[in-house]
């Protein structure tokens, strides 16, 4: 398989008054090609913003301060403002969290569509790009009529689809989902969590879905990565991290998630708070909520460990 | 396009009573003023009889309530009744002048209006630049500087010392007065009677006076656009637009400023009055022969019919005015029509 992205040693910094809050610190991720990659952690780890900063869309005052991201070898990180906007929305796409807040409320979903397609596609004329939206509503299992209607007229999971069709309507080979169904009803996420799976053999897409649900992600990655204060915890295959999390937050993240079965013998919540990332915790990040921390944990980083295709920044596996 | 011929409809009906209530307020306020107009039009001396004599001609001595019927009724005839200085129906003195206040707050509205979105918007798009603070530190300043002495300002500058603008008046002396004789607006008659050269005439007599207008008003439009855009530049819609790689220029000129344009619109049909109170303080520094002209020159002569009738036709201009504004608010914004 061939590597489609390649993140090495990101850090993505925001300067605030009281200091410099460390979002995104030495992140290594590799996503393969095909590959569903889920992405996971609490609120407030990163995420985000290491998706943003794969098209180089992070708000003022959030910067990348060091390490490159390869997408098919090329340096992002270094490409020009023009090279960056020919990647967004043509090569990679990525869709929001809320998408009742995504579509500009005061343009007609086609000339959403349309806009965008000509953007990317200088050779074609509206009437063009019209069709080639039409068969995209089509595919969605949405009417095209609904083409000349404006965002309000639409249902939520409706517009979540409607933001994934102009994700892929220039048929992107990477698609960033930063927990597109966060704020659709259980029913819709998952038919929208079955449209995506579906797209993804159709278009042959890699998807990064950032989530902070683990059941979206057990539905549908293929490996899961676990982020937690800014940095990477665990890398894995799904089954794997499910299985048998090695790293402690890991393990304390999937036994504070209630399940159906009733014997399950008691909910655990995590003690103490996500950490502060202006002022990290030295070593690892994790340690003054591990309850396995030792001498060593609070004062050096813990190198990566890998186990077949498992990999572990923790200590206890060194 | 159903929801928006029910809406603009539905609207216009609404500035029914809107209209309504501010005839009824100027009715109102024009006989709790203090002052009696019949005696201090007769002179302040006058012997009583003689008042009474004039009162009784001028209807004053009827019942209140007839009267506000009969100027209700005067009104929908188009009616404004008589001066009570000179021979001369109101009607004809207000039409006279009207154009020239509409063609200086015509012109004022587009050099505030392109001037104010423009630099808002640069200012929001650059923020925190040295850009940003410059035009902050405009839109403050130009608010606060009264209408009358940047006119005087231009007027020294661009009239007396570099002497390349006319300071006064709408016509220069060898413009005939016949070309006007169309719709009094006079950039229409003189484009109507191809006369070009007073077309030019006409034009530079305007530039003065409405970028007096223009640029103080210009302040607040600054001030708005920086902060609606501001808001609507750090809206998710505007990032997913640039995620999908649509240009920086076009996100910030075209999507966020028509998004920015709605409150904006708002503010305009609210600036119409002080827009208007703006042209009357312009029309007297460049003796520019409008309405404001006329309301002052009645005001000293105590001319009530007259300044009855300005201020009617100027509650009837700011609900006009906001009515436009509403149905534009509508046609831009498809959520307004539901
Ligand atoms: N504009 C900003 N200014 C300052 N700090 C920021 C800014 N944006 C994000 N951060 C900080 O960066 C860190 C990571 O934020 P991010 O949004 O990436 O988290 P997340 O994992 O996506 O969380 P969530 O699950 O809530 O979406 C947070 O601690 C946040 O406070
Ligand atoms: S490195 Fe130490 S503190 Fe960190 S997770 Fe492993 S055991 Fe816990
Ligand atoms: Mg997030």
């Amino acid at each position: 398989m061939a590597t489609i992205l390649e993140i090495e040693d990101l850090s993505v910094h925001f300067p605030i008054n009281i200091g410099t809050v460390c979002a995104v610190e030495g992140v290594d991720l590799q996503l393969e090609q095909g590959e569903v990659m889920g992405l996971v952690g609490e609120s407030g780890c990163g995420k985000s913003t290491l998706g943003f900063s794969i098209l180089r869309l992070l708000r003022p005052p959030g910067k990348i301060v060091g390490g490159q991201i390869l997408y098919h070898g090329q340096d992002i990180v270094r490409m020009n403002e023009k090279e960056i906007i020919s990647l967004r929305g043509n090569r990679i796409a990525m869709i929001f969290q809320d998408p009742l807040t995504s579509l500009n409320p005061l343009f007609r979903i086609d000339e959403q569509f349309i806009e965008t397609i000509l953007t990317h596609e200088q050779g074609l004329d509206k009437e063009e790009a019209f069709n080639r939206a039409e068969k995209m509503l089509e595919n969605l299992g949405i009417s095209p009529e609904r083409l000349l209607e404006y965002p309000h007229q639409m249902s939520g999971g409706m517009r979540q689809r409607i933001m994934i069709g102009l994700g892929l309507i220039l048929n992107p080979d990477l698609l960033i989902a930063d927990e597109p169904t966060t704020s659709l009803d259980v029913i819709v996420e998952a038919q929208f969590l079955d449209l995506l799976n579906d797209l993804r053999r159709q278009y042959d897409l890699t998807i990064l879905l950032i989530t902070h649900n683990l059941g979206n992600v057990a539905q549908l990655a293929d490996r899961i990565t676990v982020m937690y204060g800014g940095t990477i915890a665990e890398i894995g295959p799904a089954e794997a991290i499910f299985q048998e999390p090695l790293h402690p937050y890991t393990q304390g993240l999937l036994s504070s998630i209630p399940n159906i079965k009733l014997d399950q013998p008691k909910l655990m919540t995590m003690p103490g708070s996500p950490p502060d990332l202006v002022n990290p915790p030295p070593g690892c990040v994790f340690h003054p909520r591990c309850s396995h921390t030792m001498d060593i944990c609070r004062h050096e980083k813990p190198d990566v460990s890998k186990r077949d295709g498992h990999l572990v920044r923790c200590w206890l596996y060194r | 396009m159903g929801n928006l011929t029910r809406y603009v409809i539905t609207r216009i009906l609404l500035t029914i009573p809107m209209v309504f209530i501010l005839l009824s307020i100027v009715f109102v306020v024009l006989r709790i003023m203090p002052g009696d107009p019949v005696s201090s039009m007769l002179g302040g001396h006058a012997p009583e009889s003689v008042i009474e004599q004039k009162k009784e001609e001028l209807g004053l001595n009827r019942p209140i309530a007839i009267q506000y019927l009969d100027y209700l009724w005067q009104i929908c005839r188009l009616d404004l009744g008589e001066s009570m200085v000179f021979k001369q129906r109101v009607t004809k003195a207000i039409i006279e002048k009207l154009p020239a206040t509409i063609e200086l707050t015509a012109f004022g509205m587009i050099i505030t209006l392109f001037l104010g979105i423009l630099m808002g918007a640069y200012a929001a798009d650059k923020r925190r630049s040295a850009q940003d603070n410059l035009i902050r530190l405009y839109g403050i300043v130009i608010f606060c500087i009264p209408v009358y002495w940047l006119g005087l300002m231009l007027q020294l500058g661009f009239g007396v010392w570099l002497d390349i603008l006319p300071i006064a008046g709408r016509t220069g002396p060898r413009v005939l007065a016949s070309t006007f004789e169309k719709t009094g607006f006079y950039v229409l008659d003189t484009i109507l009677a191809k006369d070009f050269f007073a077309l030019g005439d006409v034009l530079i007599h305007l530039v003065l006076p409405s970028f007096t207008l223009g640029l103080v008003l210009s302040g607040i439009f600054v001030r708005l656009t920086r902060a609606n855009m501001l808001d609507v530049l750090r809206a998710d819609y505007i990032v997913a637009a640039e995620a999908r790689g649509i240009q920086h220029r076009k996100i910030v000129y075209k999507y966020a400023l028509k998004n920015a344009f709605i409150p904006i619109l708002t503010m305009m049909g609210l600036q119409i009055a002080l827009l208007m109170a703006g042209a009357i303080l312009t029309e007297t520094t460049f003796s520019w022969p409008g309405m404001g002209r006329l309301l002052l020159e009645r005001i000293y002569l105590r001319d009530y019919p007259t300044l009855q009738g300005v201020i009617i036709v100027f509650a009837l201009i700011v609900a006009t005015v906001s009515l436009i504004v509403d149905i534009i608010y509508a046609i831009v914004d498809p959520r307004v029509r539901y």
